[in-house]
C-alpha cells in the first residue's frame, strides 16, 4: 500500500518535473519572438541599449509604417511568385503521383529514386548552368528581363524543383486509394485520365493541401534561388528584407517590424492549417 | 503490344516532368561539373578543359580551407544540437503531457519562418557589443552575472554560436521525427518487455532505442544535408564576412563580385558530392526497405 503511494507520488514529481522543462524550453523558444514584437514597437528614442529588454514606453507604429513602405513592392513580388509557384507545383505532382502510383510503367521505381536525389541535391550545383540557361532563355525569345531577373524564371526554377516533394508527397497518398477503385473504372471502359478526373482527383483534397501549403511555404521562404536569379524589380520579399536588415541606417525597430511583415503569411499558414504543415514535413523525411 | 498501350500513356504524361529533372537537375549538375573544369575564369573568355586543376588549386587558398574549417564546425554543432535537443523534447513529450498540442506548435513554428527573418533577431541577439554598448543576449547575461561572449565573430567558436539559430530553428522538426518515432512503438512490445521484468530504463534501452535507428537516420540525413549547403542562415546574420565564411557564401562572392564562374561551379561542386556521399546510399537504402514490406 505505501509502497504504491510513493511510486505514484514520485511519478507525480517526475511528470511535473517534465512539465516544468517543457515550459522552460518554451520560454526559451520565445525570446527571438518577444524581442521582435517588443522591439518593433519601439519609439527611435527608446533605442539605446541600455532598454534593449524593456517593453516600449510609449508604443508606436512608426517603424511598421516604414518598414512597410520599403517591403510591399516585395511582398507583392512573394505573392506573384508563390501562388502560381505553388499551384503549378501541385498541377504536376498530382499527376506524377497519380501514374507512379496507379499507372505504373517499367523502370517506374527506378524514376522515382531518380527524381527523389533532386529533393537532396544542395541547389548551389546547378545555379550557376541555370542562370545561363534563363540568361540563353531571355536572348532566345526577346524578353528581356523575364525569364533571368524576372518572376517567371523564378517560378520556373521552383516549379521544377518542386517536381520531387510534390511527386513524392502525391505518390504517397494515392498509394492508400485501393487499386480495386481504379480497376472498375477500367473496366467501366475509362481511360488513364478520365479515371484520374473522375476517381482520383476528387480524393486528392488532403494531399493537394499538403503540397500547397508546403511549396508556398519554401517559395515564399526562399532565399538562394531569389538572390542569383532576380534583380531589383523583382526581389521578392526576403531579399528586399536581408536589403533593408543589411543597411547600417536602418533601426532595430524597422529591422524587426520588416521581419515580422515578411513572415506573416507563413505564419499565418502555420497557425491555422498546421495539421497539413507537419504532414509535408514527415513527407520530407521520406516518411509518407 | 496490349501491355505496351497499358502503360505508355501513363509514361506520357509524366514525360514532361522526366524531362524537366533530366535537364534542370541531372543536364545541370553535369554542364556545373563541365563549367568546373575549365579555365573560364571571367565572364567573356570561352574556357578550355583543364581537368582538376581547379578542384586541386583552390586547396592554395586559405579562405576555402576557412571556409570548410567553419562548415565542419557549423555541421558538428548543429546536427548534434538539434538532434539531441529534438529527442529530448520528444522523450519528455512521449507518454503525452496536458497541453502537448500547444508545446509541439511552439516548438515547431520557427519552421514556418524564414532563415532571412530569424537571422535578423539573431543578430541583434548575439550582437558582439559588450558592458554599456551590449544588447542582446550579452546584456541579458550581464544583469545574470554570467560572462559575456563575442558569439559568432569568435574567430575560434564563431561558427558554434552561429549554430544555436539553426538548432532554434530544426530542432522542433527533429522531435516531431522521434515523437512520431516513439508512437510507432507497439504497446505490446514494451509491455512484453516489462513481464519480463526488464525496468522502465531497461525498456527504453532495449526496446525503444533499437526501433528508433531509422528515425535518428533519417533525422541524420536530413540535418545534414540542410548544414552542408547553409546559405541563407550566415547571410542574414553576417553577411559575406570572411570570419563566418562557408563554401556556399564563398561560392556566391565566387560568381557575384569576384565573378569567376569556373571557381563558383567548382565551390558548388564540392558541395554536391558532400552531399552526394550521403545521400545516395540513404535514398537506395529507403526504397529497397519499401520495397519489402
Amino acid at each position: 500500500m505505501t509502497a504504491v503511494a510513493v511510486a505514484g507520488r514520485r511519478r507525480r514529481a517526475f511528470s511535473l518535473a517534465k512539465l516544468a522543462v517543457l515550459i522552460a524550453f518554451v520560454v526559451i523558444f520565445l525570446i527571438p519572438i518577444y524581442v521582435l514584437l517588443v522591439t518593433s514597437f519601439k519609439p527611435l528614442t527608446e533605442a539605446d541599449p541600455g532598454q534593449a529588454w524593456n517593453l516600449p514606453q510609449t508604443w508606436t507604429f512608426e517603424a511598421w509604417r516604414v518598414a512597410w513602405e520599403k517591403l510591399a513592392p516585395g511582398l507583392w513580388n512573394s505573392v506573384l511568385l508563390a501562388v502560381p509557384g505553388s499551384i503549378l507545383s501541385c498541377a504536376l505532382g498530382s499527376m506524377n503521383g497519380y501514374v507512379l502510383s496507379k499507372w505504373r510503367f517499367p523502370g517506374a521505381d527506378v524514376l522515382f529514386t531518380l527524381f527523389l536525389f533532386g529533393m537532396f541535391i544542395p541547389y548551389q550545383g546547378v545555379m550557376i548552368p541555370l542562370v545561363q540557361l534563363l540568361v540563353g532563355l531571355n536572348e532566345l525569345t526577346g524578353m528581356q528581363g523575364v525569364w533571368y531577373g524576372g518572376i517567371p524564371g523564378l517560378v520556373l526554377a521552383h516549379v521544377v524543383y518542386g517536381i520531387p516533394i510534390s511527386t513524392l508527397i502525391f505518390r504517397n497518398y494515392y498509394v492508400t486509394i485501393p487499386d480495386e477503385l481504379i480497376e472498375a473504372s477500367r473496366v467501366d471502359g475509362a481511360g488513364m485520365l478520365r479515371t484520374y478526373w473522375s476517381v482520383v482527383l476528387p480524393v486528392s483534397g488532403p494531399a493537394i493541401a499538403v503540397v500547397i501549403i508546403w511549396q508556398f511555404t519554401s517559395l515564399w521562404n526562399d532565399f538562394l534561388f531569389a538572390v542569383f536569379l532576380t534583380g531589383p524589380q523583382s526581389w521578392p520579399a526576403t531579399v528586399m528584407l536581408n536589403n533593408i536588415a543589411g543597411a547600417q541606417a536602418t533601426p532595430y525597430s524597422q529591422q524587426m517590424a520588416a521581419a515580422i511583415l515578411a513572415s506573416i503569411p507563413t505564419m499565418l499558414i502555420y497557425v491555422l492549417l498546421g495539421r497539413f504543415f507537419m504532414r509535408g514535413l514527415m513527407a520530407g523525411a521520406l516518411k509518407g | 503490344m496490349r501491355r505496351v498501350r497499358a502503360w505508355l500513356p501513363g509514361l506520357l504524361l509524366v514525360a514532361p516532368s522526366i524531362v524537366a529533372i533530366g535537364v534542370f537537375v541531372y543536364g545541370m549538375l553535369g554542364w556545373n561539373f563541365q563549367l568546373a573544369m575549365t579555365d573560364k575564369h571571367d565572364e567573356v573568355s570561352e574556357g578550355e578543359f583543364v581537368g582538376l586543376t581547379n578542384f586541386i588549386g583552390i586547396w592554395d587558398e586559405a579562405r576555402w580551407h576557412l571556409s570548410v574549417n567553419h562548415a565542419i564546425m557549423f555541421t558538428v554543432v548543429f546536427v548534434a544540437g538539434a538532434l539531441v535537443l529534438g529527442w529530448f523534447l520528444a522523450f519528455l513529450m512521449e507518454k503525452g503531457v496536458r497541453g502537448e498540442g500547444t508545446f509541439r506548435a511552439i516548438y515547431l513554428f520557427p519552421m514556418a519562418v524564414s532563415f532571412v527573418a530569424t537571422g535578423i533577431v539573431w543578430r541583434w541577439l548575439m550582437n558582439s557589443g559588450q558592458d554599456e554598448r551590449a544588447v542582446g543576449l550579452n546584456r541579458m547575461f550581464d544583469w545574470l552575472g554570467l560572462p559575456q561572449w563575442q558569439w559568432f565573430r569568435d574567430p575560434d567558436w564563431g561558427m558554434a554560436a552561429m549554430a544555436i539559430p539553426a538548432i532554434w530553428q530544426m530542432s522542433g522538426y527533429v522531435m516531431a521525427l522521434f515523437l512520431a518515432g516513439f508512437r510507432g512503438v507497439p504497446e505490446e512490445l514494451r509491455e512484453a518487455a516489462r513481464v519480463d521484468g526488464c525496468t522502465e530504463w531497461g525498456v527504453y534501452r532495449h526496446v525503444v532505442l533499437p526501433l528508433l535507428r531509422p528515425v535518428t537516420l533519417s533525422a541524420l540525413i536530413i540535418l545534414g544535408h540542410i548544414s552542408l549547403k547553409v546559405f541563407d542562415l550566415i547571410v542574414a546574420v553576417s553577411g559575406k564576412q570572411v570570419i563566418t565564411d562557408v563554401p556556399a557564401v564563398f561560392m556566391w562572392v565566387a560568381v557575384f563580385d569576384s565573378h569567376d564562374p569556373a571557381k563558383g561551379a567548382t565551390i558548388a561542386s564540392y558541395i554536391v558530392l558532400s552531399v552526394a556521399v550521403f545521400v545516395i546510399p540513404y535514398l537506395i537504402w529507403s526504397v529497397r526497405k519499401e520495397r519489402r514490406p
